[in-house]
């Protein structure tokens, strides 16, 4: 029921090809801007509709898998949609139309320079993304989430203010530092057991290891693939980096690179390490307390800040840290509740941005504390972001419920108490630091929004829409992109159930 | 017929061409550039069959005068010579496609004692891979070393400076390695390099073997820039002529490390000799030395070239970990860095021989982000060649430092692998310091805060041209292609290689 | 090893004295021309050393006497290092003449070949 069958397809490789491809066609259509945001849409509407293609064999536990060529000896660079690799590319790739439509309307609106610049290195983003998501084995992993830092770069400092750039280093010096960790784990790994390659339920050879070894390799993957994570205290760089225009924020800070990042921590831990080994030697306990503290601390740290993106990204540093939460449960329903997190925060957290972007295009306000009676002037925006950090905060019928009450269950399980109490205290901290701007934005007074009406239709449209999108979650996790089937089967695997 | 005769031709086609260039080139100037370009170019497929050859059917052997072997100068192509020599065959093809423009700008007037002095200096590259004879190869390393000190001779007003300096100092370096010979030579009573191995395991006890052994290495060691013997290499590379300098960084070392690595791991036994002298564990932690003291240095350069230079010293360490490390893996990083670097330093050294010539200067402090909208080519080449450097994946860099990590972990040398780590950070803070500059318009200028946002107004284009572009960026190009067929070549090319004592 | 060597060590003292000299030449000194000196005091020492391996005692040039016969290689020095050392005087003598034609440009660029003057002016 559970073992997966592999057959060979090129789709994988052409979803991650695709977006790279229209890269050339919008650097040579850098002065035709409409043609060139064509080749934007196209590509963001082909790769979602391979990876839909994907869906239905996935679900029938079919594994397509791309085998290319050897990179180094014995280790092919392979690609394999599995379960959790197809789970995250439907949701980096079908954010990633909405994030478009809104990127048009949002460069468009700010007139930004080097508008080509930027359409080509998100596209690439979203090709490294992928690539991300269907490496099947860890050399191949690393090589893409290399590429996703570089990628990432040109985006982050996109205004080219020394702020930005100030941003663009340390996001750098950050995370090249944990790939070249990464690196070291990953050849010590290679020595030790002779593999690289993912499994569901991870690689045997690790049990028979040394403890010692073992505790050093999984410091260096968690150091490595936390750093994009936002594990605290490698989060730095993600507020530094809200220098960013608002939908690199948006795509890449709440879905692309974060979303990596957590990706990448239950890929380690799951698909490498494995449950077994994690609880042999106590590493989960270790991402436990990891994982709750970033999220008590970094709810803490979002009450502090008055710039709307920067207190954004601490609730995502927050957020992020439920799905490693999820993964250190070590019990189906907790694994359930973080990959479900991963596909809820995206949604939620896209929306947040998206009406921060769409603030900042028409009322140029970044400030939280100047945005008193915004929400009479835009209030579909308002309406979209109310609706959201009531999500995140875990408020139903919007989807954080959801993956919240799995995580909840999935502690009792665990019999973990204090796990419990995280969930329910960080929920209050949610509230508390969201729902202020909500209220300042319908009923502060203020006259400083009576010019002003709702953001162009290219940004409005997508925003409601993936409001629209989280609330459906929360109501039928399983509607459309059956993400509740997908994250069973992986949980059932990974944890070698036969029904979590 | 040439089957026999292949490891002989590669340095003829280069060395008969040398002699013929000043010949002709007295009467006709104009001859110099095409018949050089026609003799690197024939060398290609030489070299390139030869690869074929011997990967196919072995090592192919001719003897000199008809002599046999131990009596008479023995040319071996093998694996790692064969390899080698193509490289050296393709990477001066491109480097003297570009070189013509260059040259043409630089130093007009003596172009024809140029492309002589070029293709000699090749010529005794290919002579030290082939040769199978010690004090042979000393003669060709003369041959290579006298050209090399008139190609840097040639460049700006402080070259002749630097190349005196590089004289005396390679002077000791080819004096240690003849002394050294000498001490082989009294001890084994042969020259012949197969010959020489054979005898070594009976007399490898004896104090003057193992000097002999030393003052090779300590000689080979000054010409190849192993750190600390490295101090002459900034001044000569920097003052060099931009063409001698891509020509000579790239390939100048790498023919040195090539001699370590036969004299170490083909002449005498790594194994057997580890127990007697931590030879193979000196050079490593030298080279620990090199990787540091090369970054570190690098990142207080102002000038491209300089700055350049001193990565060499710094990437020259990484091939010596490799080699030190004395595991099969650990040599196959090596090997294939040799490659890569080779690749990746001349796509540099071309990126600053353009802005030399387009601007007429490399000064880091004086490049700023107009540089990118007016060399958008040569900038992308810099940034790949940087990235490489750096090694990221899925460049070619990323793949020998893979390697070279791999060998560090098989030979359980923790430091060696921080410090291969390590140095990939330094280089992204010296290449980033560049790139930044030249993208960013942010940037502290002398005047505190220079340009911000700076209108886009009109930018000239100052793109190299269409002959200084192609090879950068065919180089460029080669540094993403190597480093994801990296692993076909270590199969099929770098296997063969890995000597038998390190099995 | 059949090949005997001459009696005693004296001479290897001597070669390796003259390295020595050599050597502190070319890096110590700071006349350019003592540079160039003391470069060719330290090949002459190598070549020196070449010589003497050759060197046996009772055995006359290579070239086969018909008293001696062509049987026994004891009665003959070897010959072959004193060719080695003919191909080493040729590259000595190119070195030493590529080192003088650079002084000579040197000079003329910078009127001195005293190495501490010439960093001065090279400034």
């Amino acid at each position: 029921m559970n073992d997966l069958s592999t057959y060979p397809s090129a789709v994988p490789l052409l979803a991650i090809l695709v977006s790279a491809a229209s890269v050339p066609l919008i650097g040579i259509s850098a002065r035709r801007p409409n043609l060139r945001e064509f080749w934007t849409l196209l590509a963001a509407g082909a790769k979602f509709a391979l990876v839909l293609s994907l869906l239905p064999s996935v679900l029938a536990n079919q594994v397509a898998e791309t085998r290319l060529f050897q990179v180094s000896p014995g280790i092919d660079l392979t690609l394999r949609a599995d379960p959790f690799g197809v789970f995250f590319a439907l949701i980096a790739s079908g954010l990633w139309i909405l994030t478009s439509f809104y990127s048009i309307g949002y460069v468009r609106g700010l007139k930004e320079k080097h508008q080509t610049r930027y359409f080509a290195s998100f596209a690439l983003c979203l090709s490294a993304t992928l690539g991300v998501a269907f490496a099947a084995n860890l050399l191949t992993f690393i090589i893409f989430f290399e590429i996703l830092t570089i990628a990432t770069y040109p985006l982050v400092i996109h205004k080219q203010t020394p702020e930005a750039i100030a941003a663009g280093r340390k996001y750098l010096a950050f995370t090249l530092t944990a790939g070249v960790v990464l690196v070291a784990a990953m050849a010590a790994v290679l020595q030790l057991t002779g593999t690289l390659d993912f499994q569901p339920g991870g690689l045997r050879a690790f049990r028979d290891l040394s403890p010692v070894a073992v505790k050093i390799l999984f410091g260096m993957f968690l150091a490595g693939v936390g750093v994009k994570a936002a594990i605290m205290p490698l989060h730095a760089w993600l507020p530094a980096a809200m220098a960013a225009p608002t939908p690199v924020s948006a795509l890449l800070h709440a879905v692309a690179v974060v979303k990596s990042g957590v990706f990448g921590v239950v890929r380690v831990t799951d698909f490498l390490f494995g449950p077994e080994t994690l609880s042999r030697f106590g590493l989960n306990e270790v991402m436990l307390w990891l994982a709750g503290s970033t999220i008590l601390l970094a709810s803490c740290l979002a009450f502090a800040e008055d710039n709307l993106k920067r207190r954004l990204a601490y609730s995502t540093v927050g957020h992020l840290s439920y799905v490693v939460l999820g993964a250190g449960l070590l019990s189906p329903s907790g694994l359930i509740g973080g990959l479900m997190h991963i596909a809820n925060h995206a949604t939620m957290k896209i929306v947040l941005f998206f009406c921060a972007g769409a603030i900042y295009v028409n009322a140029h306000k970044e400030k939280i504390s100047e945005l008193d009676g915004i929400g009479r002037a835009m209030p579909w925006t308002m309406g979209a972001f109310a609706l959201a950090s009531l999500g995140l905060a875990g408020v139903p019928p919007v989807s954080g419920f959801v993956s919240k009450w799995y995580l909840g269950l999935g502690a009792l399980e665990g019999g973990s108490v204090a796990v419990v109490t995280v969930l329910l205290v960080s929920g209050l901290l949610n509230a508390g630091y969201f729902v202020p701007i909500v209220y300042r934005a319908f009923f502060k007074q203020s006259e400083n929004f009576n010019s002003i009406g709702e953001a162009s239709a290219w940004m409005v449209v997508p925003l409601i829409l993936a409001a629209g999108l989280s609330l459906l979650l929360g109501l039928m996790p399983d509607l459309f992109f059956h993400f509740f089937s997908l994250a069973k089967q992986i949980a059932a695997q990974v944890l070698e159930v036969s029904n979590p | 017929m040439i089957e026999a005769n292949l490891p002989l031709l590669v340095p003829l086609t280069f060395l008969i061409p040398a002699l013929l260039i000043p010949l002709i080139g007295l009467r006709v100037p104009g001859a110099a550039y095409p018949l050089a370009l026609a003799a690197v170019a024939a060398s290609i497929p030489i070299a390139g069959f030869g690869l074929f050859r011997v990967i196919a059917g072995g090592p192919v052997s001719y003897t000199l005068g008809g002599w046999e072997a131990p009596i008479g100068i023995e040319f071996v192509l093998d694996p790692l010579a064969s390899f080698l020599t193509l490289l050296v065959s393709v990477v001066s093809c491109l480097v003297l496609i570009h070189a013509r423009h260059v040259v043409s700008v630089e130093h007009p007037d003596k172009r024809v004692p140029y492309y002589s002095l070029v293709l000699l200096l090749l010529a005794g590259f290919c002579g030290i891979m082939a040769t199978g004879d010690l004090f042979n190869l000393y003669v060709f390393l003369e041959i290579s070393s006298l050209a090399g000190y008139g190609l840097v001779a040639i460049g700006d007003k402080r070259s002749p400076v630097a190349a005196y300096r590089y004289l005396i100092l390679g002077s000791v370096g080819t004096g240690f390695y003849l002394l050294g010979t000498g001490f082989i030579y009294v001890m084994s009573g042969s020259l012949n390099m197969a010959d020489v191995a054979r005898i070594l395991p009976h007399i490898l006890d004896q104090p003057p073997v193992l000097a002999g052994l030393i003052l090779m290495v300590t000689g080979i060691g000054l010409k190849t820039a192993l750190f600390p013997l490295h101090f002459w290499l900034p001044d000569a590379y920097s003052s060099a002529p931009s063409s001698s300098s891509a020509l000579l960084a790239p390939l100048g070392t790498k023919v040195g490390a090539y001699v370590l690595i036969r004299i170490l791991f083909f002449v005498f036994d790594p194994g057997a000799l580890e127990q007697r002298v931590p030879i193979t564990s000196v050079i490593a932690w030298l080279s620990v030395g090199g990787v540091l003291y090369g970054s570190l240095m690098a990142l207080a350069q102002q000038e491209l070239k300089r700055m350049l230079a001193y990565s060499s010293v710094a990437q020259i360490g990484y091939i010596g970990l490799g080699l030190g490390m004395a595991t099969p893996l650990g040599f196959v990083g090596a090997v294939l860095h040799i490659l890569n670097h080779a690749l990746m330093k001349a796509a540099l050294f071309l990126v600053a021989g353009n802005l030399r010539v387009q601007l007429g200067h490399s000064d880091i402090a004086a490049m700023d982000h107009r540089l990118s909208r007016q060399m958008p080519w040569s900038m992308a080449a810099l940034v790949v060649g940087a990235l490489s450097m750096i090694g990221l994946p899925p460049t070619a860099g990323f793949f020998s430092k893979w390697y070279l990590v791999l060998g560090g972990i098989q030979g359980s040398h923790w430091v060696f692998v921080a410090v291969i780590l390590l140095g990939g950070l330094l280089n992204t803070l010296y290449f980033f310091r560049v790139i930044e500059r030249v993208y960013l318009p942010f940037w502290r200028g002398p005047s505190g805060r220079a340009a911000a946002n700076g209108g886009p107004g009109v930018v000239e284009n100052r793109e190299a041209r269409f002959s200084m572009l192609a090879p950068t960026l065919i180089l460029a190009a080669a540094l993403l292609v190597l480093g994801l067929t990296s692993s076909f070549l270590v199969n099929r090319v770098i296997h063969p290689m890995i000597p038998a004592g390190l099995l | 090893m059949e090949v005997e060597f001459i009696a005693g060590h004296n001479l290897y003292w001597i070669i390796s004295l003259l390295l020595l000299v050599g050597l502190y030449g070319m890096l110590a000194k700071r006349n350019l021309v003592k540079k160039l000196v003391g470069m060719n005091i330290f090949q002459t020492s190598i070549i020196l050393f070449y010589v003497a391996i050759a060197s046996k005692r009772n055995a006359t040039v290579p070239v086969i006497d018909a008293a001696l016969g062509s049987v026994d290689p004891a009665h003959y020095i070897n010959p072959l290092p004193h060719t080695l050392m003919l191909t080493a005087i040729v590259v000595s003598v190119a070195t030493t003449g590529v080192g003088f034609a650079l002084l000579i440009s040197i000079f003329r660029r910078y009127r001195t070949l005293d190495e501490d003057t010439l960093l001065k002016r090279m400034r």
